[in-house]
């Protein structure tokens, strides 16, 4: 029965999300499962945000469902969607040996590294909503780009000391390029052929349709602009309810406060699809959702993940 | 003589950073060393994305010995002051020093300090590390371990390994022996990537390029891209098709690739529906490939070159399959995007230019528009345009920028709206003045030709000063971060270029009375000076603009310090006249007789502490000398024939009229005595040169002018 189903990287996209596992994991990451919440990107995930911040050495790699509210296409763009998949990487401090790390990952789903033009190109990573930034490259494999890679400077508005490294692999987009597929709902999901074969589009097109018209159409805009407000007040109350009791002391709730930035971070990103937030007001929310993150990020540097005694 | 080779390997440099960075390098060891008083004889930089490397030849093997005397006290000189010498100097005992005599002052200590001159190869490692630790990266990181700390080493990206060695053609050289952050420097680098991981020992500047060469490394940027110029020139002459040229592209690609592979893809030719510039934009911008077109025609063809780092065991066909499909991707987006445009007209997209925040003080561009529109259509009488032509024009002017193709591309607007409203059946001039109106972008950009384009043009340019002069958002020093400085250049090269003839003050209020709500708050006395402060900012543009084009500055001065002086091409024309006049000797001597006038005038008004500004009277001078008179009565005619040719925009008549002014004042200065006995002579005798002096003025203010 199981030899039926073929879980290469190259046949199936669980096979690439697998390999990217077992590949991670050999590197001595914890393999979390994806945060339970909706987020942009996988940086968003608290084993990245929170963890990067702080001396603790640490080392993680999961799946991470993103959700880009204004990419939706209504299931009729070959290549874009409001919910993909990134497999992010991150590494504390980073690897001196990070790059061919990443390269042996290329190799491991299958890229022939003899027959594909791998290239690191510049880009500057910054997140404005997380107070975030690091320098990097686009990676691209035949002129396609399949990764970022970023050397993280500052998080939560804190340097990085030590710098994290940070992967993310576009995994529909890579698991398109080595399956030979040009629309992203052609995708071979399970590695099935037949009767057997799940495709990406039996999983996720009738959402990627519904979703496109929530997020451009439905999505109540009253409520969202009063969640905003509500995930802003509790993040603060849960920062000030958790507040060290003496100087010396731990915070005590920095991570359920930073839920209600992540919260916060989403509602916008609805609120900005659904066109209802001015050029002007867009600036004033991204800034409202940082002052959240470094309220976090500072909290989360008092506790024992972040290194606080 | 020893040479040194330096090389900094590390992880991917931005393309755009690398050439800078390469001649930073070279400067910054080369100033050291001849700081130090180390000269060369040659010095030359390179950059990969993966390595800067330096080689600087003939370098001495160590510095001159420097020998230096002190003097010191005079012999019998207290204990205090002989210890301080000896300490200062460095001597044990005054046995070491040596005694001078001298006849006036007797006999005291000399120490004579001879200092060895140092090996180079220490000079060097103390200089290198500190230019590392201090290099100039427009931006820098830090990584791994050694980032925890405080002071870690900054690098544009991770740097690796560094290669330092020092030492002459016929010997092992030596390695300039410094570490930093854990990476010391040695004789091991590493070749290209993928197709040569081994690492490679090197010795000096020779074998290391040749050692880079057989290791896929193309060490010089110029000759990486003269290979991808030709082998593309070449690939694609074998189609029968020619390169789009792009040295920015070339540039860019030659440093994403150390051993550089080109290849041909091509697309489907039903893309080329959409325009040739969107399709370059996305192939060029997101791909960073070459377009090509067909031989000896405008059209593009359906090919594009890309330039890959990879000898691939496949001979490149994976790497262009894969490539062609990105760009089928994009060009599918570019081809959503163009017919998704054509089906919205241009107007029925002012809406969305209202919400769009041009600047938070000045409004909306949808507010824009509606200025530029206004203005454009009072301009156009002015340049010979159809008025209902130029405010249609500027009305679309703006609406491509909420257009999908330009929202993806931003360097296309203009040309998507010119494109768009040419679609849409707009009149030829109306479609041209949609792109050209951002025209002239600086100083050898095309000046739009059609009168409507030149409307719209001015009009655009002229809404945006005096907008930021309203809010005070003015230039300064290097900044100038709305281009305010091009703008008004802009202005001033549609007004020269295309003769164009206002008065810009009436246009500046003209503009300010559209922006009023705007800046409703400015009391009217702050807003007259705004428009006379930017109207001193054009005299100071066309300064540079004239001096750039040869006039002299001193006479542009004295042409804007007449009053009233705000139409820029009647200012030109009369700063030519002036200085073509100053060339002849009817010229040179007038105005030596006006500088003598005015300084005999500047001493006489300063002792009588008066000025001699009433008319001269001709009968006084008619009872004077005959010089006296004959000046009299030439200053009148004189006078009176400058303004009338000023009037009639003669400028030349005007100077002619002021060169027979020549004669009676060399004359006059020849024979008559100014400060004469009599007090009413003199007196009337100063008039007569104040009335020179405002004679001239009638063309410019002769004071100043220089020499």
């Amino acid at each position: 029965m199981s030899s039926a189903v073929d879980l290469s990287p190259q046949t199936s996209f669980q096979g690439l999300i697998l390999t990217l596992q077992r590949f991670w994991a050999a590197q001595g990451c914890v393999i979390l499962q994806p945060y339970d919440m909706e987020v942009g990107a996988g940086t968003f995930h608290p084993a990245t945000t929170l963890r990067a911040l702080g001396p603790k050495p640490w080392r993680a790699a999961y799946v991470q469902p993103s959700r880009r509210p204004k990419d939706g296409r209504y299931g009729e763009n070959p290549n874009r969607l409001q919910h993909y998949y990134q497999f992010q990487v991150i590494l504390k401090p980073n690897p001196e040996n990070l790059q061919e790390l990443y390269l042996a990952s290329l190799d491991a789903i299958g890229v022939d590294l003899k027959l594909h033009d791998i290239r690191f190109v510049e880009d500057d990573w910054e997140s404005p909503t997380l107070g975030a930034w690091g320098l990097g490259w686009e990676c691209w494999c035949d002129g396609m780009e399949v990764s970022q890679f970023t050397y993280f400077q500052q998080v939560a508005g804190v340097e990085c000391a030590p710098v994290a490294g940070e992967l993310t692999y576009g995994l529909e987009r890579l698991a398109m390029y080595v399956q030979g597929v040009e629309n992203v709902y052609d995708l071979n999901f399970n590695g099935g052929e037949g009767d057997d074969k799940v495709t990406y589009g039996d999983v996720f097109l009738q959402s990627e349709q519904e979703y496109s018209r929530h997020n451009f159409e439905a999505a109540d805009t009253a409520m969202l602009f009063r969640q905003f407000t509500d995930a802003e007040k509790a993040c603060r109350s849960y920062l000030d309810a958790g507040a060290p009791t003496d100087e010396a002391g731990p915070h005590r709730m920095a991570q359920p406060a930073y839920d209600q930035c992540i919260k916060a971070s989403h509602v916008f990103n609805l609120l900005d699809a659904r066109g209802v937030i001015s050029v002007t007001e867009r600036q004033s929310y991204i800034l409202r959702v940082r002052e959240l993150a470094k309220a976090c990020g500072a909290a989360y540097l008092r506790t024992a993940g972040g290194g606080a005694a | 003589m020893p040479d040194l080779l330096l090389e900094l390997r590390s992880e991917e440099i931005p393309a755009r950073m690398q050439r800078r960075a390469a001649e930073d390098l070279k400067k910054l060891v080369t100033d050291a060393l001849v700081e130090r008083g180390f000269l060369y004889d040659g010095a030359k930089a390179f950059a990969t994305p993966r390595r800067l490397a330096l080689h600087i030849a003939g370098l001495p093997a160590r510095g001159k010995d420097v020998r230096e005397e002190r003097k010191g006290p005079r012999v019998g000189a207290p204990d205090g002051a002989v210890q301080g010498f000896l300490k200062s100097s460095g001597l044990a005992s005054l046995d070491q020093a040596t005694v001078v005599s001298d006849p006036k002052k007797g006999e005291f200590y000399v120490a004579v300090i001879e200092k060895p001159g140092r090996d180079t190869l220490d000079v060097l490692a103390e200089i290198l590390p500190a230019i590392i630790r201090a290099f100039p990266w427009p931006k820098s990181m830090r990584w791994g371990k050694a980032s925890a700390q405080p002071g870690a080493l900054r690098w544009v990206r991770p740097l690796q390994s560094i290669v330092a060695t020092f030492g002459p053609e016929t010997e092992t050289p030596e390695v300039v022996p410094f570490s930093i952050d854990g990476i010391a420097a040695g004789t091991t680098t590493y070749g290209h990537r993928f197709l040569a991981p081994e690492p490679i020992e090197v010795r000096r500047f020779d074998d290391y390029v040749a050692a880079l060469e057989r290791a896929k490394v193309v060490l010089d940027a110029d000759r990486r891209k003269d290979i991808i110029l030709h082998d593309a020139r070449d690939l694609a002459f074998a189609r029968g098709l020619e390169l789009v040229e792009d040295e920015g592209l070339l540039e860019e690609v030659a440093g994403l690739v150390e051993w550089p592979v080109v290849l041909l893809g091509t697309f489907d030719p039903a893309f080329l529906d959409i325009p040739a510039e969107a399709i370059r934009a996305t192939i060029r911008a997101n791909q960073k490939c070459f377009v090509l077109r067909e031989a000896g025609s405008d059209r593009l063809a359906p090919a594009f070159i890309l330039t890959s780092n990879l000898v691939a065991s496949d001979g490149g066909v994976a790497i262009t399959a894969g490539n062609e499909r990105v760009v089928r991707a994009r060009l599918s987006d570019a081809k959503f995007f163009w017919e998704t445009d054509k089906a919205i007209k241009l107007e029925d997209r002012m809406p969305k230019l209202d919400t769009i925040v041009f600047h938070e003080k000045l409004g909306t561009q949808g507010e824009r528009v509606k200025r530029i529109a206004a203005l454009a259509r009072e301009l156009a009488p002015l340049v010979g345009a159809d008025a209902d032509f130029a405010e249609r024009a500027a009305r679309l002017a703006k609406a491509d920028l909420v257009t999908e193709m330009v929202g993806e591309f931003p360097e296309l607007q203009g040309l998507m709206g010119r494109t768009y409203a040419a679609l849409q059946g707009e009149h030829a001039s109306i479609a041209a003045a949609v792109e050209d109106h951002y025209k002239p972008v600086g100083p050898s950009d095309r000046v739009p030709t059609d009168p409507v384009a030149i409307a719209v043009a001015l009009a655009d340019k002229l809404d945006t000063l005096v907008g930021f002069w309203a809010i005070d958002e003015k230039p300064t020093g290097s900044k100038d971060p709305y281009a305010l400085r091009r703008a008004a250049l802009g202005v001033i090269r549609l007004i020269t270029e295309r003769q164009v003839r206002l008065r810009l003050l009436e246009q500046f209020d003209a503009a300010g009375q559209a922006l009023s709500h705007k800046s409703a708050d400015a009391p009217a006395k702050t807003k007259t000076n705004y428009l006379t402060d930017l109207l001193a900012f054009f005299a100071d543009r066309l300064k540079v603009y004239l001096r750039d084009q040869g006039a002299r500055h001193d006479l542009i001065d004295a042409v804007f310090a007449l009053p009233g002086q705000d139409d820029l091409l009647m200012v030109v024309r009369r700063v030519e006249a002036l200085g073509q006049f100053l060339e002849t000797e009817d010229g040179k001597n007038l105005l030596a007789g006006y500088k003598r006038a005015a300084n005999i005038l500047r001493i006489e008004e300063k002792k009588d502490g008066r000025t001699y500004e009433d008319a001269p009277d001709a009968g006084l001078a008619a009872q004077g000398e005959p010089e006296e008179r004959a000046l009299s009565d030439a200053l009148v005619s004189a006078r009176e024939a400058a303004s009338k040719a000023v009037a009639a925009e003669d400028f030349a008549g005007a100077m002619r009229a002021l060169s027979s002014l020549r004669a009676p004042v060399d004359a006059f200065f020849d024979k008559v005595t100014v400060n004469a006995d009599d007090p009413a002579l003199r007196r009337n005798r100063l008039a007569l040169l104040n009335a020179l002096r405002a004679a001239t003025r009638e063309v410019a203010d002769f004071s100043r002018i220089e020499g």
